[in-house]
């Protein structure tokens, strides 16, 4: 009974630690971020890893999404014969959802599990370490830029995903399906609102940093060797993706 | 290591300019946002009854839209009056013996605004107001009266 008493307290009191850890982690990020960003070109080089090279994963995911919204839209809306109605059904899944949370989960699976591998391999061979002996502040380097970059490339991407998907969408919906084009992006641009399209921006943002924040702290405090660091990756992805769906729930029911 | 360095500024360019491109038509053609408050302007109009009518809903003369309800309220001056704010495009002219209906799109459709252009000289400008309007039909009330045999 004792045993099992002390066993909860200790996991409470882990449990506890770790969560302080991780937000004054993310706390001194966007201090040092505001505080000494150091050469853009930090963040210019994190960019082209987060934004330009997820481009084209997005881009093709996007496309699919958005046939197999159309496909599936049809199918539903012809029954109560407002296939007109397809683009709207296209367009707020795909900006008020689909967009934000799909793009910020390709996002973590691509560029999320690379952070945290190259921080945790900076740590285990002692180059954070290293940095840290030199007077040299290892956030200013591994982790701000990555924090910046993933914070601005991510509302990018997902309106990427957004017009490529609707566009998807129009391709199955319209060519193949033979949706009137008119009413497709006609009511489309009658339902859509502007309260839509910055709520998709507002989620994109805070999965950014959801994703750079999980995925650093976690490579950043991996545990020892090569199975430290593959351990720290995965739950750096399992974690940031449903971190990701936790607060998109809450986000929506703040915003809508 | 300089065309490198170009290189790569101009792959981050266009990946920005993308998504900019990307995030401005979502803003502006699907949703609307004006950035220099377009070109329109507002009348008001009173009604008895709007019920059922939604912000955003179109203004239409004769089929075509030609503007939105820009906002619905209670009368300041009249109570028990609905004022609903249109905003109409710049370009079409409204006299003052002008008719506005709250009318039903199909049987169960949504509600728009019908303007029926009147005869009169004297245009409506920017803040007028529309005297003559329909309020929109109950169906329910419709019912109640036909079951209840008050048909006149």
């Amino acid at each position: 009974m004792i045993t099992l008493t002390r066993k909860i307290g200790a996991l409470t009191l882990a449990g506890l630690t770790e969560m302080g850890r991780m937000f004054n982690f993310i706390l001194y990020a966007f201090y040092i971020a505001i505080k000494s960003p150091g050469h853009p070109r930090h963040v210019l080089k994190q960019m082209i890893f987060i934004g330009v090279r997820s481009s084209f994963v997005i881009v093709l995911t996007a496309a699919f999404t958005g046939m197999v919204l159309g496909l599936q839209g049809y199918y539903t809306l012809t029954k109560f014969g407002s296939e007109g109605m397809l683009g709207v059904a296209v367009a707020l899944s795909l900006i008020r959802e689909l967009g934000p949370v799909l793009s910020a989960l390709m996002v973590t699976g691509r560029a999320g599990s690379a952070i945290s591998a190259e921080i945790g391999i900076m740590r285990i061979s002692e180059q954070i370490d290293a940095l840290e002996t030199m007077a040299l502040e290892p956030f200013k380097y591994l982790v701000a830029p990555k924090l910046v970059a993933s914070l601005l490339a991510l509302p990018l991407l997902c309106a990427i995903f957004d017009v490529v998907g609707i566009w998807g969408g129009y391709l199955v919906g319209v060519k193949l399906l033979g949706v009137n084009p008119g009413a497709y992006f006609g009511e489309m641009q009658k339902s859509v609102e502007w309260k839509d399209v910055y709520s998709g921006v507002i989620k994109s943002v805070c999965f950014g940093g959801i994703v750079s924040w999980i995925c650093c702290y976690k490579g950043y405090y991996t545990g020892h060797g090569a199975e430290g660091v593959s351990r720290a990756t995965t739950t750096a992805v399992v974690m940031s993706s449903v971190m990701i769906l936790i607060w998109d729930y809450f986000i929506t029911s703040v915003l809508l | 290591m300089d065309t490198k360095k170009v290189g790569l500024d101009t792959l981050v360019g266009v990946f920005v300019l993308v998504g900019i491109l990307c995030l401005g038509y979502l803003s502006i053609r699907l949703g609307k946002l004006e950035i220099v408050g377009g070109d329109n302007y507002r009348v008001y109009a009173l009604f008895d009854s709007v019920s059922g009518l939604k912000k955003g809903a179109s203004v239409e003369i004769a089929g075509v839209e030609v503007g939105q309800v820009d906002s619905i309220g209670l009368d300041p001056k009249q109570a028990g009056r609905a004022r609903v704010v249109l905003k109409l495009q710049r370009s079409v002219k409204l006299q003052d013996d002008v008719i506005a209906s709250v009318r039903t799109r199909g049987i169960i459709g949504d509600k728009f605004i019908l303007l029926r252009p009147g005869g009169s000289d004297t245009a409506i400008g920017p803040g007028g107001v529309i005297r003559e309007t329909e309020s929109s039909v109950d169906l329910e009330d419709l019912l109640s009266k036909y079951i209840h045999g008050k048909v006149d």
